[in-house]
């Protein structure tokens, strides 16, 4: 099956082929180097003119995608790293996300802002951030990400497409992954739906009654799958896992119908844990039922560190997952 | 001179080029004291950002502007906006909160948007926005240039720095308009810039045209030089105009002496430019002003106000609308 890294690939020069109002623009993606993960690698060679690198202006040049987008191209801005989002988040929040509404309707966005997030690379406290819960629930932008269940080249078609802006999240440790194939190796114990959406949602269903429901995104439904299986294996504990691609505007509609088998929910993200996705999706499904049992994984409230025994130990792990499902049967004391 | 923006677009025959200045400033004049007005006697709620005195910048950059060419405005936009030839009541009624207003009430004074003119109240974020659309325009071949209103307080903002390098390098079709009213809200130039204004555009290779100058005329000159400069296709140019401001930064944040406000008052770009217009025919002009502005906010006033419909409380821009 081909990588994470290379459908994202695919997407993008997919888009370039039809439709010439694609235009890619960011720093060092040209050709031979073509960007620093490599994602817009060949895109500059086969689309000279539309290929566009860029001085070190990361602000700018999500404005200048705002920009081309209300003057009817479709920009895709890479941002080379994720932790810079943090320079991007005036051109994001006051402007692409606003037009639309703030111009009633008159106007609309359509640009992808791409970046790579995530730790365990050993690229210490400024390039190991997951960060895209600072643009969670900003009115007007959504926030996306690939995983290895759903096509990678599907989801970012989809989103070159949408005519509003779209903040693309791509784990690094996902670039080289490869595909899952429905019915085999990790999968051949599930049976999967999948929401009807441009960015859809995954239900995995197990075989016998499910105990818990595992809410995730991203890179860590890898983690979460090596823990449903582990669960399995040496616990004897079927669990479900919901896999969201996107994160915002939250939809809790997937969610629900597995909450409804195991009452207890868990969610998973890299994310720190305080004010995350994960207190989100809980708050809104203990909204709906009552006598729901939550615990959230995530990223202890630190600093990503250098040091791997450092990071590992700040960053949610297979283990963490376990335990806290553990937990949640009353097959671990709290 | 190039063609008259506001003219063109509403098709007004030609009428004598000074009386056609004046009657563009007198108008963003009269607007915005009646707008200031209608603030003291609680018809407007929020805030406004007025031009009173900066008249002549508007009336001269869009004396000579294409009605095509695409225009990015800051916070204190109205006087841009009319000169543009932008309707004064769906700006009063923008201004009021009002479903007839440019964006239907969700915008308000700084966040309009009207053909190619488009405005938003963040400094320093709107120009990168406005070199992108200078790139589309240039990839798309349409011959349009993209005008970027900034001021000298924005000359504290990192993006401008970013905006210009971008532009330059690319060699895009657009134009920045600083227009430098000695203030930044309350704080004077000399707190707030260092150096040379000029100095800052021309480290980026882009030509500046600098003028101190209430006079439409002048302003009128420089801009068309200017706007010539940026259609040759061989990249941004600057305009930088040193002006005043009479009325306050917004409405009350005003912390200058009475002294310096009288002082300021002799560079009143409307006297100037009046005395060259004949007496009856000004006169002639004031009065239609008069009335399109007191028609603009009566009709804005009794205009009904929008009402939020949310289909989808998860997520409220996806399926909200106005009813209108």
């Amino acid at each position: 099956m081909p990588s994470v890294l290379e459908r994202l690939n695919y997407a993008l020069q997919h888009a370039m082929e039809t439709d010439e109002r694609v235009h890619v623009l960011g720093e060092d993606i040209l050709d031979p180097y073509g960007g620093a993960f490599k994602v817009t690698r060949g895109l500059s060679t086969k689309f000279p003119e539309r290929v566009l690198t860029t001085p070190i202006s990361e602000a700018a040049i999500v404005g200048v995608g705002s920009g081309m987008a209300l003057r009817g191209l479709r920009p895709v801005v890479e941002i080379m790293f994720g932790d810079f989002v943090t320079l991007i988040s005036d051109q994001l929040v006051n402007h692409a996300s606003k037009f639309r509404w703030m111009y009633n309707d008159q106007v609309r966005v359509p640009m992808v802002v791409r970046t790579p997030m995530g730790g365990r690379r050993g690229y210490g406290p400024t390039h190991s951030q997951s960060l895209e819960k600072l643009f969670l629930g900003v009115p007007g932008l959504k926030v996306v990400a690939p995983n290895t269940l759903g096509d990678p080249a599907e989801l970012l078609t989809n989103a070159i497409n949408d005519e509003d802006p779209v903040l693309f999240i791509e784990h690094k440790l996902l670039y080289p992954r490869p595909l899952l194939e429905g019915g085999k190796g990790d999968l051949v114990d599930f049976e999967i739906e999948e929401t009807e959406d441009g960015y859809p949602a995954f239900t995995l269903h197990s075989a016998e009654r499910p105990q818990v429901t595992i809410a995730c995104y991203g890179y860590n439904f890898e983690l979460t799958r090596s823990a449903a299986i582990n669960l399995l294996m040496e616990h004897e504990i079927f669990v479900e896992i919901v896999l969201f691609s996107q994160l915002s505007p939250f939809e809790l509609e997937p969610l629900f119908p597995s909450l409804g088998r195991t009452r207890k929910l868990l969610t998973v993200e890299e994310g720190t844990i305080s004010l995350g996705w994960g207190a989100e999706v809980a708050a809104r499904a203990v909204e709906r039922l009552d006598d729901l049992q939550v615990r959230r994984v995530a990223a202890l409230d630190f600093p990503i560190a250098n040091a791997k025994s450092l990071e590992d130990a700040i960053l949610p792990a297979m283990q963490d997952i376990i335990n806290a499902v553990l937990k949640l049967t009353g097959r671990h004391k709290e | 001179m190039g063609s008259d923006a506001f003219r063109v677009r509403y098709n007004v025959p030609v009428m004598d080029e000074h009386l056609s200045l004046y009657k563009t400033m007198f108008l963003i004049r009269q607007f915005e004291e009646r707008l200031l007005t209608e603030f003291s006697k609680g018809k407007l709620v929020g805030t406004t950002h007025t031009s009173i005195g900066q008249e002549a910048d508007a009336a001269g950059i869009f004396s000579v502007t294409d009605p095509e060419d695409i225009v990015f405005s800051n916070h204190r936009c109205h006087g841009h906006f009319l000169a543009y030839g932008g309707e004064p009541y769906r700006l009063a009624a923008e201004l009021m909160g009002k479903t007839t207003g440019l964006v239907g009430g969700r915008g308000g004074s700084q966040h309009i948007h009207w053909r190619n003119f488009y405005s938003n109240g963040i400094q320093g974020g709107i120009t990168p926005v406005a070199t992108g659309m200078a790139l589309a325009e240039k990839i798309r071949k349409t011959g349009k240039i993209v005008l970027v209103f900034i001021g000298d307080g924005t000359l504290g903002e990192g993006t401008l720095y970013e905006s210009l390098n971008i532009a330059a390098l690319w060699k895009l079709p657009i134009l920045f308009v600083l227009e430098d009213n000695h203030y930044a809200q309350t704080t004077p130039v000399e707190k707030g810039v260092a150096g040379s204004m000029a100095g800052r555009f021309a480290a980026f290779g882009i030509p500046v045209w600098e003028r101190d100058t209430t006079d439409v005329m002048v302003v009128q000159s420089a801009a068309d030089e200017t706007i010539k400069s940026v259609r040759t296709g061989d990249g941004p140019a600057c305009l930088i105009l040193h002006t005043y401001r009479f009325s306050a930064h917004s409405k009350g944040d005003d912390p200058r002496s009475a002294e310096e406000l009288t002082r300021i008052r002799q560079f009143d770009p409307l006297p100037i430019q009046g005395r060259r217009v004949n007496e009856e025919e000004r006169v002639k002009a004031e009065s239609e002003v008069a009335f399109v502005i007191k028609d603009a906010f009566t009709h804005a006033d009794a205009d009904p106000a929008p009402r939020l419909v949310v289909e989808n409380k998860a997520s409220p821009t996806e399926h909200s609308t106005l009813d209108l």
